[in-house]
């Protein structure tokens, strides 16, 4: 069947276009965006195009090397002579990685529950809802540190564990937003054609969730990328030779007296990655909040 | 109201246990233990240890008797720093985190409220860009670089100046000592409310109450803070309850940086060295604290908000 009803019908335009429009014209969200894309590229593809590995040592120097076109070493090398610029864009690698795998967790983990708490209601809510109140209670931080302890420092249980942290925000959002989605005309439409219940939570509830969760979704990318740096700072990061930007920034503060650039230059790849994802998720927001219209 | 306090508080203390059994048995379940030496020990020796400790007793037993001991206020001995008890050892760090938590945690809502609502009013102007960007820098920047560079600053290179102060260490908690790590512990928090103050009060700006406020002709500050402000505060009222709860137990980055004897080093060290009863002790007080928290915020939004108090 055409979505053309009468000719000269105007073309509709869904809330994702629209939004789209409204992103696109807010700058600091596209520059952001931009800056993002290149950094992950970057992060993905650069360390095959450097002469150096990230964890090969240049034995002629091992010592911290001021950047050096002539041997390949762009951004010079870290205090044991290995390439600062391979050891920056690997540690993004592993940063971007830890901080999207931890919040996919959050998202599926906090979008499963959150909407079958929201859209079944009654007893199913209720109990869901005052298990996400006794986890908020539990000191993360700690539980987190215990388990990078006691299980050893495993990248997978990293993300796991973090993600196991950060589903419980996630969830409040998509119950409330479900809530308010359970008694519009469409849900009713939707059952009254026979929609069994997982049907219309798949098809009608979480793809207009999706909005809101989306935003939270950018912001919890990089604060998912800072409590890696913490870890790495209490020793418990991704283990050496492999690297993040965690590793490296506290490796670089502590030699920051004698050589700064080991902590420059993965901070400021660090910090313009944070600031890009708070901006673009402000854009995000304004262009997908339903209030602000 | 009463009767809502009160099963907050019964909440909490089922919520206690389940805590404290997860961490009991997630500590135990793993290999190694804390008198895993460099130096290999006599296996005599050893067991002594471990009968010392009560560590050779079925792991049920010893969580009954944690349990027991735990419910009588005794948080158990602790496995490294000899002759002390976990409760001995929290007694002592959990007042100079308190202290550092309650000046920081201050000086934050002294910093960030005001800059949060200089900058709503005066929204998208240069003086809002200022203060955004400065408080999105203090949230991306980690308090390990802040506090790095700041012991870096006034503690070497201003070394011969007036404005020298002690690049870490405690010493009885004299005032030159507190200043650097209260600043860096404050800073990301100075960042957040800010940015959170900012947000809400511009939302509150847009309100009905505050249209029909400026339309009765009431002056423009009348309106900002006998009207606006209340409604405004209410979403960092939600996010100080956790993160009061969290700072005063410690911030284990500047702790460590500024070799401060607070609750939050104490962890890490027991965390890294698998000292059992400490890491369990900090855990409980600061699961603890987070449920207190959490009914004291309940309590402020209903003095806030009269949609809550009405329900």
């Amino acid at each position: 069947m055409s979505d053309v009803i009468f000719e000269g019908q105007p073309a509709g335009r869904s809330l994702w276009q629209d939004a789209w429009h409204r992103l696109s014209a807010n700058k600091a969200a596209v520059v952001s965006l931009v800056i993002l894309i290149v950094i992950a590229l970057v992060s993905i593809f650069g360390p095959y195009f450097l002469p150096w590995r990230y964890d090969e040592i240049d034995w002629n120097h091992v010592e911290a090397l001021p950047p050096n076109f002539a041997l390949g070493h762009y951004l010079g090398t870290d205090t044991v002579g290995r390439d600062l610029l391979a050891r920056t864009l690997m540690g993004g690698r592993v940063s971007l990685t830890v901080g999207l795998l931890a919040t996919s967790v959050a998202l599926i983990i906090g979008i499963t529950v959150g909407s079958i708490a929201g859209f079944v209601g009654a007893r199913v809510d209720q109990a869901l809802m005052r298990f996400v109140d006794i986890m908020y209670v539990v000191p993360f931080t700690f539980l987190v540190i215990i388990l990078m302890v006691m299980f050893g420092r495993n990248f997978v249980l990293m993300f796991i564990a973090i993600g196991a942290v950060e589903w419980l925000t996630m969830a409040r959002i998509v119950r409330g937003q479900t809530l308010t989605l359970k008694h519009k005309e469409f849900i009713d439409a939707a059952r009254a054609s026979g929609g069994s219940t997982t049907n219309i939570i798949l098809r009608h509830i979480i793809p207009n969730v999706l909005g809101v969760v989306i935003v939270y979704v950018t912001l919890t990318i990089p604060q998912v990328i800072l409590f890696e740096s913490f870890l790495s700072f209490l020793g418990l990061g991704v283990q050496e030779p492999m690297t993040s930007w965690g590793v490296l920034i506290n490796e670089g503060a502590a030699e920051l007296e004698i050589n700064p650039r080991t902590l420059i230059v993965p901070a400021a790849f660090m910090t313009i990655t944070l600031f890009c994802f708070n901006f673009l998720g402000d854009g995000l927001r304004d262009a997908l909040d339903p209030n602000d219209r | 109201m009463w009767s809502h306090l009160l099963r907050r508080v019964l909440i909490g203390i089922p919520t206690l246990w389940v805590i404290i059994t997860i961490c009991f048995f997630l500590m135990r379940l793993t290999p190694g233990g804390p008198f895993d030496f460099e130096a290999p020990v006599p296996p005599e020796i050893m067991a002594n240890l471990r009968a010392r400790y009560h560590l050779d007793e079925p792991l049920w037993q010893q969580y009954l008797s944690y349990i027991w001991h735990l419910l009588q206020g005794d948080l158990g001995p602790s496995f490294k720093e000899k002759d002390f008890t976990v409760g001995e050892l929290i007694a002592q760090s959990l007042p100079v985190s308190f202290q550092n938590g309650l000046s920081a945690m201050v000086l934050a809502l002294l910093i960030g409220i005001p800059a949060g609502i200089f900058a709503a009013l005066r929204q998208n102007k240069a003086s809002d860009y200022v203060v955004s960007g400065l408080s999105m820098t203090g949230i991306v920047v980690p308090t390990f670089v802040t506090s790095q560079l700041a012991i870096l600053i006034f503690g070497v290179w201003l070394k011969d100046t007036a404005f020298h102060l002690p690049a870490g260490g405690w010493d009885n908690g004299k005032f030159q000592n507190r200043i650097l790590p209260v600043i860096c512990l404050a800073l990301p928090y100075i960042a957040y409310i800010a940015r959170l103050m900012r947000g809400s009060m511009i939302e509150t700006l847009r309100a009905n109450f505050i249209r029909t406020a400026r339309a009765k002709g009431l002056p423009y500050h009348a309106i900002i803070v006998r009207h606006a402000l209340k409604t405004a505060l209410m979403p960092v009222v939600t996010y100080l309850g956790p993160t009061t709860a969290f700072i005063l137990t410690g911030s284990m980055v500047i702790e460590t940086i500024f070799q401060i004897p607070g609750i939050g080093r104490y962890f890490v060290l027991g965390a890294l060295n698998r000292n059992y009863t400490l890491v369990m002790g900090v855990t409980i007080v600061s699961a603890a604290l987070i449920i207190l928290m959490n009914i004291l915020v309940d309590l402020i939004y209903r003095v806030l908000d009269p949609k809550v108090r009405h329900e």
